[in-house]
C-alpha cells in the first residue's frame, strides 16, 4: 500500500475534527439527558441520517460490498425489503410510543409496558451484545488494516515490526472512540455518524463512478455477469434457482418481516437516535428521513462489490516452454477478489468440495487501491476508518445508556442525583470500551466463540419484535406473557436451529446438533426461518400467557398502547410535513427501485 | 443544539476539498494511470469544496434565522 503524506493529512485532519467535536460539546454536558439522549434537541435530518448511519458501520459497508460480489443486486432485498418497510412502520406506528411514554431507552420502555422482569431481560443481552458487536467492528478493522499493510511504513519509521499494526490500531481506535464519547455523550456519536455518512458518501460515489465507467455503465455490467447477478428477483420462486438460496416467501416473512422489524423497530442502537430528536414530529420524521438514502445505498456498497467480479482478473506474463504466456497472478480468484488464504496455512483455502474459496470481504478494499490514487485513496480510507469507528461508537452510547439507566440505576443503585448518574454514564464508557477492547481480542483468539455468540445473540434478538408488537398494539397483552413468549421464542429459534442443517454444512456451529430433521438450501434460508419461528412462538406464546394472567389496569397502559392513546394530531401541517404522506412516498419509491431491477 | 453540526461538515469538506483539488492540479500527473487518465483528486475535490460551501451557507443562514427568531423573544 502506497500511502503518501497526503493521505495522512486527510486521516489525521477527520481525527482532529472528530476530537474537536466532543471537545466542543463537553461544555454542554450537564444533565444526563444531554449525555445519553443529546438533550433530546437535534433537528430531524441530523437523528435521520445518524438513525441510517449508526447501522452503517464498516462491517456493513465490507459486508455489503462482499454479498454484492457474491450474491450480485440480490443482496439489495436487505435494504429494500429489509430495512425500507421496518424504517417506514417503526416511524408511523411505533415512535409516538417510544417518544411519547419519555422512555430514555427501549429496555425502559419495555419497564413501563410490561414488568421490571422483562426489562432486565432485555437491558441485560442487549448490553451485553452492544460490547461484543463493538468489539467485533474493533477486531474488523484492526484486521484490515493488517491485511492491507497500512501502518507498516509508519510502524517501520518508528522501529516498530509489523507484527504490532493489530494492538496499535486497536488502541488507537479504542482512544478516539473513548475520546469523544467521553466528552459529548450521545450528541459526539451522532454528529459523527453524520460526518461518517458524508465521508462515505463522498469517497465511494468517485469509486462507483470509475468502475462503471470502466466496466461500460450498468448495461456493460448485466453483459459480464450473470444475469442472476444482475436482477434481484430473478429465481426467487425457488430457492435452489437463485444466488441467495432461499425463496421469496422466506425472504419477505424472514428477512422483510421478522429480522428486519426486529432489527429496525426494537434495537435500542438506532432507536436511541430518533429518541434524540427535538419533539415527537421529528423524531416520527428521523426513519423516514434516514429510509431515503438508505434506499440508494446498494448503488454506493453493493455495486462496487459486483464491479470488482466483473473486472479482468490480475495477469502476469510466465515464460512455459519458452513462450510467454499470460494467467492469472498467484492467489487471483475471479475479477479484483483474491482466493481466500488460510491463515494457519499460509495457503488458498478449500470448502468442502476441495475448490478455492473467494475471500470476498475484500472486494471493496481492492476496489478502493485498484482505482484511487494517493489522494483519494486518502478519503476513501478515512471514510472506512471513519464508518468502523462510528459502529464502535454507536455501541458504546447504547451501552452506556442502557447501563446506566437499566441497569444501573434501576438494580444497583436507586435514587441518585441526575449528577451522579452523568458521571456514570461517562464511567460507563470507559468500562464499555475497555470491554469492547476484550471483546476484540477474544474475537482474534477464538474466531468460533465470537460465532457462537453471534449464533446466541440471533436467538435472543429473533423473538423481540413479536413482544414489542403485542405490547403496542394488544392492551391485554401482559409483562409474564411477554416475559414468558420471549423466552419461548429465543427457545424455538435454538432449537430450530438444532434441528436443521443448510445444504452442504457440517452438523455443528452451523446447526443440526440435537439431530438433523430439515435440510435448507442456504445458512440464509435457515436464518430466516429460525427468525419466523422464533416469532410465531413468542407472539402465540405471549397472547396464550397473557389470557390466563391478569390484564393491566387500562389507565397506567395510556401513552403506552395504540388504542388508548390519542393520535399525534397533523391537521396544521402540510401535507409533505407529515408522517404519514412521507411513508407513503417511501414506500412507493422502494417499490419502483425493486420493479426496475426487479 | 449548541453547536450547528452543519459548520464542522462545511469546514471538514471544503478543506478536504481544497487539499485534494490542490493536489490534482499541482502534483504528479502520472499517478491517474490507475483512475482511468482522470484526474479523480482535482474532480473530487472540487465537488467536496462545493459540498463544503454549500453546508457553510446553510449553516450561516440558520444561525441568522435563530436569531432574528430569538429577538423578539428577548424584548418580551
Amino acid at each position: 500500500m502506497n500511502l503518501t503524506a497526503i493521505d495522512w493529512v486527510i486521516m489525521f485532519l477527520y481525527f482532529v475534527f472528530v476530537l474537536g467535536i466532543g471537545v466542543f460539546l463537553k461544555r454542554f454536558m450537564k444533565t444526563s439527558t444531554d449525555f445519553f439522549l443529546a438533550g433530546r434537541s437535534l433537528p430531524a435530518w441530523v437523528c435521520g441520517i445518524a438513525f441510517m448511519a449508526a447501522n452503517l458501520g464498516a462491517v456493513e459497508v465490507i459486508g455489503m460490498g462482499a454479498s454484492g460480489a457474491k450474491y450480485g443486486i440480490a443482496t439489495s432485498h436487505f435494504y429494500w425489503i429489509g430495512a425500507i418497510p421496518a424504517m417506514v412502520f417503526i416511524g408511523l406506528f411505533m415512535m409516538p410510543f417510544y417518544y411519547g411514554s419519555r422512555a430514555r431507552s427501549v429496555p425502559e420502555f419495555l419497564r413501563l409496558r410490561f414488568d421490571e422482569k422483562t426489562r432486565a431481560l432485555n437491558a441485560i443481552s442487549f448490553a451485553v451484545m452492544t460490547i461484543f458487536s463493538s468489539g467485533i467492528s474493533m477486531y474488523a478493522m484492526a484486521k484490515l488494516i493488517q491485511v492491507l499493510h497500512i501502518l507498516d511504513v509508519p510502524l517501520a519509521k518508528m522501529g516498530l515490526p509489523a507484527s504490532w499494526s493489530f494492538h496499535v490500531s486497536i488502541f488507537i481506535s479504542a482512544l478516539i472512540v473513548l475520546g469523544y464519547v467521553f466528552l459529548g455523550g450521545l450528541t459526539s456519536a451522532i454528529y459523527n455518524e453524520v460526518l461518517q455518512f458524508f465521508l462515505i458518501v463522498a469517497g465511494f460515489l468517485p469509486l462507483v463512478f470509475l468502475g462503471l465507467k470502466n466496466v461500460g455503465g450498468w448495461s456493460g455490467l448485466k453483459t459480464q455477469l450473470p444475469s442472476a447477478f444482475t436482477h434481484s428477483w430473478q429465481g426467487m420462486t425457488n430457492a435452489n434457482n437463485n444466488p441467495l438460496g432461499v425463496e421469496w416467501f422466506g425472504l419477505v416473512m424472514g428477512l422483510g418481516f421478522t429480522l428486519s422489524f426486529g432489527y429496525w423497530c426494537t434495537n435500542f442502537l438506532v432507536v436511541q437516535r430518533a429518541m434524540a430528536a427535538g419533539s415527537m414530529l421529528d423524531a416520527r420524521r428521523t426513519p423516514l428521513i434516514a429510509a431515503v438514502p438508505k434506499m440508494f445505498f446498494p448503488a454506493l456498497v453493493i455495486l462496487p462489490g459486483m464491479i470488482a467480479l466483473a473486472l479482468p482478473t490480475p495477469q502476469q506474463a510466465v515464460t512455459v516452454n519458452g513462450v510467454v504466456q499470460m494467467q492469472a497472478a498467484p492467489n487471483a480468484g475471479k475479477g479484483l477478489i483474491p482466493l481466500k488464504i488460510d491463515v494457519a496455512t499460509g495457503k488458498p483455502a478449500v470448502d468442502r468440495e476441495g475448490k478455492p474459496v473467494l475471500d470476498y470481504d475484500l472486494a471493496i478494499p481492492n476496489m478502493l487501491l485498484h482505482y484511487f490514487p494517493t489522494g483519494i485513496l486518502g478519503l476513501g480510507l478515512t471514510a472506512l476508518l471513519a464508518s468502523f469507528m462510528s459502529g464502535m461508537a454507536g455501541n458504546v452510547t447504547a451501552f452506556n445508556t442502557v447501563w446506566t439507566y437499566d441497569i444501573y440505576q434501576s438494580h444497583i443503585y436507586k435514587g441518585a442525583s441526575d449528577k451522579h448518574y452523568l458521571h456514570m454514564g461517562q464511567f460507563a464508557t470507559i468500562f464499555g470500551v475497555l470491554f469492547s477492547i476484550g471483546a476484540a481480542y477474544t474475537a482474534a483468539r477464538f474466531n468460533n466463540l465470537m460465532d457462537f455468540l453471534q449464533l446466541v445473540f440471533a436467538f435472543v434478538n429473533a423473538p423481540l419484535f413479536a413482544t414489542f408488537l403485542l405490547g403496542m398494539f394488544w392492551k391485554r397483552a401482559t409483562g409474564h406473557g411477554a416475559f414468558t413468549g420471549l423466552l419461548c421464542g429465543t427457545t424455538a429459534a435454538a432449537l430450530h436451529h438444532g434441528l436443521s442443517l443448510p445444504h452442504g454444512d457440517l452438523v455443528g456451529i452451523k446447526g443440526g446438533w440435537i439431530t438433523v430433521v430439515h435440510n435448507y438450501p442456504s445458512e440464509m434460508a435457515q436464518n430466516f426461518w429460525t427468525a419466523i419461528w422464533a416469532f410465531v412462538v413468542c407472539f402465540v406464546v405471549t397472547i396464550g400467557i397473557s389470557l390466563i394472567t391478569k390484564p393491566r389496569d387500562e389507565k397506567e397502559l395510556v401513552g403506552l398502547v395504540y388504542s388508548l392513546t390519542e393520535k399525534p394530531s397533523e391537521e396544521h401541517l402540510s401535507w409533505y410535513q407529515r408522517p404519514a404522506y412521507l411513508g407513503g412516498v417511501v414506500l412507493v419509491m422502494a417499490l419502483v427501485l425493486n420493479i426496475i431491477f426487479r | 443544539m449548541s453547536l450547528d453540526i452543519r459548520y464542522p461538515i462545511g469546514w471538514m469538506f471544503s478543506l478536504f476539498g481544497v487539499i485534494l483539488a490542490a493536489f490534482g492540479l499541482f502534483g504528479d500527473q502520472r499517478i491517474y494511470a490507475r483512475s482511468l487518465g482522470i484526474n479523480i483528486n482535482f474532480e473530487a475535490g472540487v465537488g467536496l469544496l462545493v459540498f463544503g460551501i454549500l453546508m457553510l451557507a446553510l449553516a450561516w443562514r440558520g444561525s441568522v434565522k435563530a436569531k432574528a427568531a430569538a429577538k423578539p423573544e428577548a424584548k418580551a
